[in-house]
């Protein structure tokens, strides 16, 4: 799976680094590294509605705070 | 609204301006020989002899305006029917020399060059003149001048010269492409090559971005420039005319910063290649140091890298300050990374050819540029690169290392240095090399080239939402 992370202006303003991080340690955590490839993008198109998370084709709009949720909500499942 | 230092960069703005609005509108063939009559309309002259010579000279800038002459690799090129010959006699006696008793010339000349005529007023030794100009400092009633041309004034890499028949000339062995001949000849006869057309091209295939995405790599000298608007008004403007996203190319600072720490912790002697007129001097005219450069790309080209590592069909397009940056981008290990370089001032005309006025713009929250550190930020002064890599080393914890950098600010300090160096007497073990006087901030290619402070870089590099080199490239994997 590919695990897509603005790191625009806009995004980043809005927290893509905090996101990355957690990311990085839920993937290590659950022992993902071979399933999981984690990049950076600069700019998903939809300022607006940061910070973007792309998994595979699919766009979401994650918040800093809700990173582990959304992890297991809709990361996991798809593994 | 003020948007330019001189006349001379009106009009080359103007011939810039002309060629992108005709090349915007798919009208550029058909019209190019009309551009010389539109900037020079009536009958008038208002620069030189006569409208005739103006045109000439005005289609010469469009020949430049569109990429140049391709047989000369040069970005700057000498226009030779506007070079107006100006006096090479250097250092001369005016008539205001009063034959005084004092003669301060005659001590302050370090070759005896100064000697008297029977009427007791300084004559100078052509033959024993070393043009330091010494003496015209010391005169009291400031009686000798500087017959030097602007040029060769401005070349401190003395890669211009005068040909038979007086016109200037660019020796390409010597030259750096700083551009600091092309701002100072007051008559606009050296222009920098542009490559606008390329960029247009580039954003029209791109068909609104659908066919590949076109990035936009602004240096962070875009702090001391388009003042008369907000930088949130600048960004809009660049997606505007087209592009994708705009990125700051601080962020390939702060990976260059990370890198070149690392680097020179393990090879413990290094100079600069941020600069591409500082890395181009050394290969030149120090060949025998080219050893010491920095492995490391420059932060446009690590970037550039970047971006196209994970999306294979990027263009990537820089937009700063540097004449030299052209060259840059056309050299064989940054090629692939980078498609064009343009200025500030090619921005601007980029802009008015494509009727945006960035002023009239409201900007969107979303119309911000913030990627980097306050350490990639501030590489845009001089002393910015040495503060970043001192920092660079804190964070990747090396302790045992004795950091002793030199920050030569301008061409004839890292000249100094570089002497030095070769003579086993440079007292540093980093050698952060700027062309430009001031440092980027002072590049050619700036829309206005005012005092530039300092602070003012420092002031939008503490304004940088990351604060330490290793956050700011964290996000990068």
């Amino acid at each position: 799976m590919k695990l897509t992370v603005c790191i625009g202006s806009s995004c980043h303003l809005k927290g893509s680094r905090q996101i990355v991080e957690q990311f990085q340690k839920l993937i290590s955590e659950n022992h993902l590294e071979d399933k999981v490839e984690l990049v950076g993008t600069f700019c998903l198109g939809s300022c607006q509605t940061g910070v973007s998370v792309k998994i595979d084709e699919t766009l979401f709009s994650v918040a800093p705070e809700d990173t582990k949720a959304f992890f297991e909500r809709e990361v996991l499942p798809r593994l | 609204m003020r948007k330019f230092d001189t006349k001379v960069q009106y009009l080359k703005y103007q011939v810039l301006k002309e060629v992108a609005r005709l090349a915007f509108n798919d009208e550029l063939l058909e019209n190019i020989t009309e551009i010389p009559k539109t900037i020079v309309p009536g009958k008038t002259p208002t620069m030189r002899c006569c409208v005739y010579k103006e045109r000439a000279i005005i289609a010469e800038r469009v020949k430049l305006a569109s990429g140049g002459d391709k047989s000369n690799p040069n970005i700057n090129e000498v226009i030779d029917i506007a070079c107006d010959e100006c006096p090479v006699s250097g250092y001369e006696i005016t008539e205001s020399c009063r034959g005084c008793i004092a003669h301060r010339c005659e001590e302050a000349c370090p070759r005896g060059a100064i000697f008297f005529d029977r009427d007791q007023k300084a004559v100078i030794d052509k033959n024993k003149c070393i043009e330091c100009g010494r003496c015209a400092k010391v005169c009291p009633y400031t009686a000798i001048i500087s017959r030097k041309r602007p040029c060769e004034n401005a070349c401190k890499v003395k890669a211009i010269t005068m040909s038979e028949d007086k016109i200037a000339q660019i020796d390409n062995s010597k030259c750096i492409e700083c551009g600091a001949c092309v701002y100072q000849c007051p008559f606009g006869a050296i222009m920098d090559k542009s490559f606008i057309l390329e960029v247009i091209d580039l954003l029209k295939k791109s068909k609104g971005n659908t066919e590949y995405k076109v990035y936009a790599l602004v240096a962070p000298s875009i702090s001391s420039q388009f003042t008369y608007a907000k930088l949130g008004q600048v960004i809009a403007g660049i997606k505007q005319l087209g592009f994708f996203s705009v990125v700051e190319t601080a962020l390939g600072a702060d990976m260059v910063a990370d890198a070149e720490s690392l680097e020179l912790y393990e090879r413990g002697f290094l100079t600069s290649s941020c600069c591409p007129a500082f890395v181009k001097y050394i290969n030149q005219a120090f060949p025998d140091l080219s050893e010491h450069i920095s492995h490391n790309l420059s932060p446009m080209a690590a970037l550039g890298k970047y971006i196209k590592t994970r999306d294979k069909d990027a263009k990537v397009v820089f937009i700063g300050p540097c004449t030299a940056k052209k060259s840059e981008v056309q050299k064989e290990s940054v090629r692939p990374y980078v498609d064009s370089a343009i200025t500030f001032e090619e921005l601007q005309a980029l802009f008015d050819g494509k009727g945006i006025d960035i002023m009239e713009i409201e900007a969107a929250p979303e119309d911000v540029l913030d990627n980097a550190s306050y350490y990639g930020r501030i590489f845009a002064r001089s002393g910015g690169l040495a503060d970043a890599v001192r920092e660079g080393l804190k964070e990747n914890g090396i302790s045992d290392f004795d950091y002793q950098p030199v920050s030569c600010d301008g061409i004839e300090e890292c000249r100094t240095a570089l002497l030095k160096l070769r003579a086993g007497r440079l007292d540093a073990n980093f050698v952060e090399g700027m062309a430009c006087v001031g440092g980027c901030i002072a590049g050619a290619g700036c829309l206005t080239h005012g005092e530039k402070d300092k602070e003012q870089v420092d002031k939008y590099g503490r304004e940088a939402y990351e604060k330490t080199i290793k956050d700011a490239i964290s996000v990068l994997k």
